[in-house]
């Protein structure tokens, strides 16, 4: 798993590359909350799904885990472009709930 | 029975990927649709994963998944056992949002994936003898236009 990081306009936008499993999350976790935590202050984060090619429940666990940090931090969560099978899971977790698709 | 396979591999995390891999690479002769691989490979995930994290602890030795496959009448039956610590409340356990890991950025939710994503499932496990899923899809209800040659 690869994450890249772009900001802009006081947005923070966090691309998610690869398979988000157990043994891909606690490294994902690490970096993105350094990520996070580096940019204190972004009112919005969007966590960009589109190139991640496999998730199961352990993606939810850290998709969740993110969306507190980033409460914490008073920024808003939101997800994109997540793949068919990645937004079924997310659909049936009720994970928009929390973290709007846009 | 049209075809069979065990695989038998350690408990270990970077064996995930290679477990959900191989068991759709047995389910390709079936010719299966992008949408049925996808959901294959996610409930061995969960499976396979339920072993690596809950099944056994530290320092447990012989920590290995058996994971069998049978191919026959068009359905994909896998069955993923483990030899570890057993489940206490097997009802409790296949609650949505369920985990006994809390703490761990746990979502509680593999077994309603595996049973939402497979047209059968069933749970057996034993206190400190292990546990073992098995669960079923038939293959070919979806769209024809996505179907995986073999």
């Amino acid at each position: 798993m690869q994450i890249r990081t772009n900001f802009q306009n006081n947005v923070l936008y966090i691309e998610l590359c690869g398979e988000l499993d157990e043994h891909n999350a606690a490294k994902a976790r690490r970096e993105a909350d350094n990520i996070a935590d580096a940019y204190v202050g972004s009112e919005r984060v969007v966590l960009d799904l589109r190139e991640v090619s496999f998730m199961d429940s352990t993606g939810i666990g850290f998709l969740i885990g993110r969306y507190k940090k980033f409460r914490q931090m008073g920024a808003t969560t939101y997800l994109a472009n997540p793949s068919f099978t990645t937004d079924k899971i997310l659909t049936m977790s009720g994970v928009y709930a929390l973290m709007p698709k846009i | 029975m049209d075809n069979y396979m065990k695989l038998e591999i350690a408990a270990k995390g970077e064996n995930e990927s290679f477990a959900r891999s191989a068991v759709a690479a047995f389910a390709l002769p079936l010719s299966p649709s992008l949408n049925e691989i996808s959901d294959i490979k996610t409930a061995v995930s969960e499976a396979v994963t339920n072993c690596v994290v809950h099944a056994y602890k530290k320092g447990d030795e012989d920590r290995k998944i058996v994971i069998e496959c049978r191919i026959f009448d068009g359905e994909l039956h896998i069955e993923i056992t483990d030899y570890g610590c057993g489940i206490e409340d097997v009802e409790k356990a296949q609650a949505p949002f369920y985990t006994t890991l809390s703490g761990e950025e746990r979502s509680g939710m593999g077994f309603t994936i595996m049973q939402t994503f497979m047209d059968g499932f069933s749970l057996k496990s034993a206190r400190g003898k292990g546990t073992s899923v098995t669960m079923f899809k038939r293959i070919g209800a979806g769209d024809e236009r996505e179907r995986v040659n073999a």
